[in-house]
């Protein structure tokens, strides 16, 4: 018999939750496979995949875990993520990963990977350097080698050899996964009645623990329940772009006190790893050359990717049109310089099309949902007001 | 707590020499860049980690070194209203301070240390080295200034050793985006035989770089290699490297330590000579540039001598070998970029304070973490962790801002460094 709606949202809500990683030891058990853990935002986990290798998302450990040892890491004044995921270290959590893969999003990631490397020397601890520059030749070379190295140390450790049919599988594997994701994201923005964020959010957060068939399916079974309801109805929210939120997570409570609050979530930017690259990769022809491509020149804006020759902000203001915006909420994670030196820039380019918006912070582990709650109903209210007026 | 400092002696110091040839030679550099509306010079905004002085100069371009504007802005009490001003503008509290000096300052007619308006750039070289933030900063400058931007992608040593991958990628991008860029905005042909005049001269003023921060393996250490050696390191990090007024100033610097060392003399600090070392410190961490002298005083009023430090490394590790490599001129700068201290992983990190703590016969590390900065701050407790138990010698910890004046709290940190000195004098057996 087929999982209902609550069930599965549960079941979602509950595999992002436990930050003991149950459902990734299991599949070891059954596999005997690798897991290779990834700190935010973006990994080619194709490679992993080809290589028989879980490629296991990591965002922390949300406002579960008290975190008492991971404080001694870290100053105040720098974001959450890093102190839970040593915490995670430190109470056996993660013993399960063969190995980390810290991509190069930001000055605190990075020297997370120093920080994971003293603490745990016989794991695998790898930094995967990712290209600013996008042309082939260069930022391209470079990141291919990136790429063959690191599936070289997946081998050294166990994983099967990276071989060009199994990667083309892989790539084919993903891109049904971000068909999926897409056309969930379309779905939502067409009617997010039918596909609440906080309900989107977990389904998709699923995705960085569980093996990518089994993520399709879920993301399958999903939108066909969701949409089957038809208690679901529209009501009276105000339709908002969430944006800032690319790397240490919000606590799941945030998202449904934004939503309470008189938000429909339109677009966002939660779990990027699943949407990084906007389109298929190709599965014609050489596969790592493909997987390489479109990473630079198929992968979304985002405050850690440089924005060239492009203006900043104008594909925020290009999302809010596509979504019917009516508002952006900018949420982003306390002390995180990426995100929060990017919303000027990104502030400046909505007003310069006269576009509302609001903003606050966050920890993965806030409590206290008050006072965004009554800055999102206001915003709410205000742009409901605009719209009618 | 015993005085350990007098006054210089009558006739100027050696110290004081240097000191002013440095601050002239920065002066006139900040008035070249004033002029250069009129004189028709045109400049590269660029950073000081990865920064390509040479490169720059070889076509008769200027170099123009945000950070060090922000800092100076700090020394001379201007940075708190420069961030207040981009923090009205709608940035955020928690963000590096650097950027919204920078900003600030730019929003109130872009006047630079020397009170003279900075020209607008000819270029943003984005050289993206040791620091995720500069990507940040310069998309931030791309929204204020109609010019070409380059991003030099520079990538991190996470294994503590370049690849060829690494230098061919960095190589390429110098010769295919960044010396064509430069050929546009000078209206210069790339001349190679002039890099490499100026690399051999950087080559030489890096040499005696090194000597003078060396001298403090000396007892007395005749600098201090932070709070001292930040004047040092100005011409060598700012505009001046490939020059021969670099060469000429390091030369004069070296002969002026030399003579220190031979009177066997300690450093001179902001109240005089310092005459009693009591203590010798490794610092990691960049210094506060707002209350500068004050923290300078905090450590010689105890007789703290810093005789290493990690910060003055930021725009190139120059005391393991490395110098500028004339006849390899692309690939030395590919390697010089990769080799500034921000950008190496944290084990390199804590090896180089393990040396320094053993080869300067330091009686401890201290940290000043910095709030705005990332780039050195995550992670820096447990590099201190590491080195402790490496050296079995005591590590403190302070906390400031680099141009922020609200978070720098003198009493604390004056609590804190007597207490990690009373520390050190416990573990010698002597009295604090
Ligand atoms: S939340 Fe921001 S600062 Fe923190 S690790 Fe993520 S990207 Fe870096
Ligand atoms: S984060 Fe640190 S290295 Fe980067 S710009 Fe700010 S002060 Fe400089």
């Amino acid at each position: 018999m087929k999982e209902n709606l609550p069930a599965l949202v549960a079941r979602a809500a509950e595999l992002c939750r436990d930050w003991r990683l149950p459902s990734v030891r299991a599949w070891k058990q059954r596999t005997g496979g690798l897991a290779i853990g990834y700190l935010p935002v973006y990994v080619p986990r194709e490679v992993f995949h080809a290589q028989g290798a879980l490629a296991v998302g990591l965002t922390g450990a949300g406002d579960d875990l008290e975190i008492i040892k991971g404080d001694a890491f870290y100053q105040s004044y720098i974001c959450h993520l890093p102190r839970s995921t040593i915490e995670l270290g430190l109470n056996g959590s993660l013993d399960c990963l063969d190995g980390i893969v810290f991509p190069a999003t930001c000055d605190v990631i990075r020297n997370l990977s120093g920080v994971w490397r003293m603490q745990f020397p016989q794991k695998m601890s790898r930094y995967l350097d990712v290209p600013q520059n996008f042309e082939r030749e260069m930022g391209g070379a470079f990141y291919r080698h990136e790429l063959e190295d690191i599936a070289r140390e997946v081998h050294e450790r166990g994983g099967k050899q990276l071989e060009a049919e199994t990667l083309r599988a892989s790539i084919r594997a993903y891109n049904e996964n971000r068909r999926l994701v897409r056309a969930l994201f379309a779905l939502r923005r067409n009617e997010p009645w039918k596909l609440p964020t906080a309900e989107l959010y977990v389904v998709l957060r699923a995705g960085l623990v569980l093996p990518v068939e089994e993520h399709t399916q879920l993301l399958r079974d999903y939108r066909d329940l969701a949409l089957l309801d038809a208690e679901r109805r529209p009501m009276d929210q105000a339709r908002v772009v969430l944006t800032g939120s690319f790397c240490e997570q919000p606590p799941l409570g945030l998202i449904k006190t934004l939503e309470r609050a008189g938000c429909y979530i339109v677009d966002d930017d939660f779990v990027p790893v699943l949407r990084w690259l906007k389109g298929d990769v190709s599965e014609q022809g050489d596969p790592l050359a493909n997987l390489v491509a479109a990473f630079l020149e198929d992968a979304i804006d985002s405050p850690v990717r440089y924005c060239g020759d492009g203006t900043k902000g104008q594909d925020l203001v290009r999302r809010v049109e596509e979504s019917k915006a009516e508002g952006v909420l900018f949420c982003a994670p306390s002390f995180c310089d990426p995100a929060l030196l990017d919303q000027p820039m990104a502030q400046a380019a909505l007003d310069g099309r006269g576009i509302p918006w609001t903003s606050f912070k966050y920890a993965e582990n806030t409590g206290q949902f008050q006072v965004i709650r009554e800055q999102a109903g206001t915003f709410a209210d205000s742009i409901k007001l605009w719209s009618e007026a | 707590m015993s005085v350990t400092t007098r006054k210089p002696p009558a006739e100027k110091s050696a110290k004081d020499d240097s000191q002013l040839r440095q601050k002239e030679m920065i002066a006139r550099h900040y008035s070249r860049l004033a002029r250069a509306p009129e004189t028709g010079e045109k400049n590269v905004y660029t950073f000081v980690p990865g920064n390509l002085t040479e490169l720059l100069r070889s076509f008769d371009l200027l170099p123009v070194l945000p950070e060090i504007n922000a800092l100076q802005s700090g020394m001379r009490g201007k940075s708190g209203d420069y961030i207040a001003l981009a923090e009205k503008l709608g940035h955020s509290e928690d963000v590096c301070t650097y950027v919204k000096c920078d900003i600030g300052m730019l929003k109130s007619g872009n006047v630079g240390p020397t009170g003279e308006r900075l020209p607008k750039p000819d270029l943003l070289l984005l050289s993206y080295t040791g620091c995720f933030t500069f990507m940040k900063w310069f998309e931030l400058l791309k929204q204020e200034y109609d010019c070409p931007v380059v991003m030099l992608h520079v990538p991190y040593q996470a294994d503590g050793r370049i690849t060829e991958s690494m230098r061919t990628y960095v190589s390429t991008q110098i010769r295919k985006k960044l010396i064509p860029a430069l050929e546009q905005v000078s209206g210069r042909k790339y001349d190679e035989d002039r890099l490499k005049e100026c690399l051999q001269r950087s080559a030489q003023a890096e040499e005696d770089l090194v000597w003078v921060l060396q001298s403090a393996k000396n007892r007395p250490s005749p600098i201090d290699a932070w709070f001292g050696a930040v004047y040092y390191v100005g011409p060598i990090f700012s505009a001046f490297r490939g020059t021969e007024e670099a060469v000429e100033y390091y030369r004069a610097l070296r002969a002026e330590i030399a003579e220190r060392v031979a009177q066997k003399l300690g450093p001179v600090t902001p109240d005089g000579l310092l005459t009693e070392e009591k203590y010798r410190l490794v610092v990691e961490g960049p210094p506060n540039w707002t209350s500068f002298r004050e923290f300078w005083r905090m450590f010689a009023e105890e007789g703290a001598v810093v005789v290493a430090s990690t910060y003055t490394k930021v725009g190139g590790t120059y005391d393991f070998g490395f110098r500028h490599d004339a006849d390899r001129p692309i690939e030395t700068m590919a390697e010089y970029c990769m080799g500034c201290y921000t950008n190496l992983d944290l084990q390199t990190r804590v090896g180089i304070l393990e040396r320094y703590v053993k080869e300067y016969a330091a009686d401890g590390l201290l940290v000043n973490s910095v709030k705005s900065c990332n780039s050195f701050s995550a992670g820096q407790l447990a590099m201190l962790r590491e080195v402790e138990s490496r050296t079995g010698r005591p590590a403190g910890f302070i906390e400031s801002d680099l141009v922020d004046p609200r978070y720098f709290s003198a009493a604390n940190i004056k609590n804190r460094l007597e207490s990690f000195l009373q520390m050190i004098a416990q573990k010698r057996g002597g009295p604090a």
